[in-house]
């Protein structure tokens, strides 16, 4: 089976074509942007130093290793994502916004970042929890760094990779939500296992 | 030895300690995540579990943190009273985190509340947390360092619930979070449970139910009961690696308690990721030291 490589910039086609549980990879810009960037963009309405029309976001904070003896130079030692339902509340806004097509994270996002992604052709993918040497290891190399006064891991990173993945697409530009629907699942099968052991533990005397 | 090159040997024992930590999973967990990789069938569990396991051996070979999230950085401290350091211990442990961010490299991630500022060197206004413990007539310290990541500490919460509402309530309280927002927290999970009085003391003792090593059971019988059936119900729920579904749930399901009042029954819920970095270290009086959670390692 041939890898399915996602290439930036990354066209509308190229995203509608994919479903939720797909697996990807990617190819060039991908920058970094969580909390504090989506905050500066859409809550303060700073405008983004970085061009990402086309291209790819990573909701993670990274360790990132200045390289001695040259200044603003950066070598990336760890990077895996982070939870992205934490930027559930702006997300929408910063697509529409921004013209990102791939948001890259870790578990699921909610149903208004999912019309985010019908409504502007853009598709959210996980990289899988915990993984930040293997994703590390598909950086070619940091480009730069802006907002760096956020601190390492809020700041905005610029990358490019090579082969970054897997990527499990979760949110697809038809509105189907992966996440949601295994959450759905999961609250199904709970409640027997709840209605069981609660057979069990009435020791209150 | 003089005092101050105790404190500075101490300072490089912890340092290096909490460094090696962030590099290498401790050996419960890597054996717990090996037999839950055996039991996958379906594809998307054995590619994130392949890539997991991709991860743990490029880290320990490029000899960098597993995970970017190094957390912030807890001491679970047991002192003898008649450990000769006992007056240096705070003081080392915040050196000590200053050296193991710079060696590790660990991520920055103590940001001063209402400040909002990011101290840039894992230290701040009492961090790295400390714990303690004080263990008569003893003349060892053992330390117990955690990495409290952000995604596994995110679905941590505590509710005191009125005692009607039985052990019932702890039960459904704990799978409601954990299908909730336990399946964004890096699953497979420990979760750690506490049950007592008042909400404080539930909320610490689940975290300190995620220090005991996988497999252990709570010293009650029905207490060990308990945590197999949570454990069961958890697993037969199939949340999977990621949670992206699977044949199982989680690592471990651990229960702390303290006596509680008669009109409390307070619970109190901690999650540990798949990438549990939790260690323990025993340090003796004359500074000779044995990793216990991970055997046969070299700092």
């Amino acid at each position: 089976m041939s890898k399915k490589i996602l290439t930036t910039p990354i066209s509308a086609q190229d995203v509608e074509t994919l479903s939720i549980g797909d697996i990807i990879y990617l190819n060039g810009y991908l920058i970094t942007g969580r909390d504090d960037v989506h905050q500066r963009v859409i809550k303060q309405g700073r405008a983004i130093p970085v061009d990402l029309t086309g291209k790819a976001i990573f909701h993670a904070g990274p360790i990132m290793q200045a390289v001695e003896g040259q200044p603003g130079k950066y070598k990336v030692i760890s990077i895996g994502p982070t939870t992205s339902m934490r930027m559930e509340k702006l997300e929408k806004e910063f697509i529409e916004k921004t013209g990102v097509r791939l948001i890259v994270g870790k578990g699921g996002m909610g149903e208004k970042t999912a019309s985010g992604c019908t409504l502007n052709k853009a598709i959210h993918a996980v990289f899988p929890g915990g993984c930040a040497v293997l994703a590390a290891e598909c950086v070619e190399e940091v480009e730069g760094v802006e907002w760096l006064d956020l601190g390492m891991p809020e700041a905005m990173w610029i990358m490019r990779v090579k082969e970054f993945g897997p990527l499990i697409v979760s949110i697809d530009t038809k509105g189907n939500n992966l996440f949601e629907k295994n959450k759905r699942g999961f609250n199904e099968k709970k409640i027997p296992e709840i209605e069981e052991i609660c057979r069990h533990v009435d020791y209150l005397k | 030895m003089d005092l101050q090159s105790q404190r500075e040997k101490l300072i490089d024992i912890v340092a290096r300690f909490t460094a090696y930590s962030s590099k290498h999973l401790p050996d419960d967990v890597s054996g717990k995540l090996a037999e839950l990789r055996g039991q996958e069938q379906s594809d998307v569990a054995k590619i994130i579990y392949d890539s997991m396991f991709q991860n743990l051996e490029m880290a320990s070979r490029l000899d960098r943190p597993t995970c970017q999230d190094t957390g912030i950085i807890q001491y679970f401290v047991q002192v003898g009273t008649r450990f000769p350091l006992i007056d240096e211990i705070e003081d080392c442990l915040r050196e000590a985190v200053l050296k193991a961010t710079v060696i590790g490299p660990l991520r920055h991630n103590a940001v001063e509340v209402f400040d909002e500022e990011n101290t840039g060197n894992n230290v701040g206004y009492r961090i790295p947390w400390i714990d303690w413990e004080v263990i008569p007539h003893s003349d060892e310290l053992k330390i117990y360092m955690y990495m409290a990541g952000g995604g596994c500490s995110l679905p941590g919460t505590a509710k005191v619930l009125m005692p009607l509402e039985g052990y019932e309530g702890i039960v459904k309280f704990v799978f409601d979070q954990v299908t909730s927002y336990g399946i964004n927290a890096c699953p497979p999970l420990l979760v750690g449970i506490g049950i007592a009085g008042s909400v404080e003391v539930a909320a610490k003792l689940s975290k300190k139910a995620l220090l005991r090593p996988i497999g252990t059971r709570n010293g009650n019988p029905i207490g060990a009961d308990l945590e197999q059936r949570i454990e069961d119900g958890l697993n037969a729920i199939g949340i999977g690696p990621g949670g992206l579904t699977g044949s199982k749930s989680v690592m471990g399901v651990h229960i702390e308690q303290a006596a509680r009042h008669p009109a409390t029954l307070a619970v109190g819920l901690s999650t540990g990721c798949w990438a549990h970095r939790r260690s323990l270290i025993r340090i003796d009086a004359d500074l000779g030291y044995e990793v216990l959670s991970h055997k046969g390692a070299t700092l």
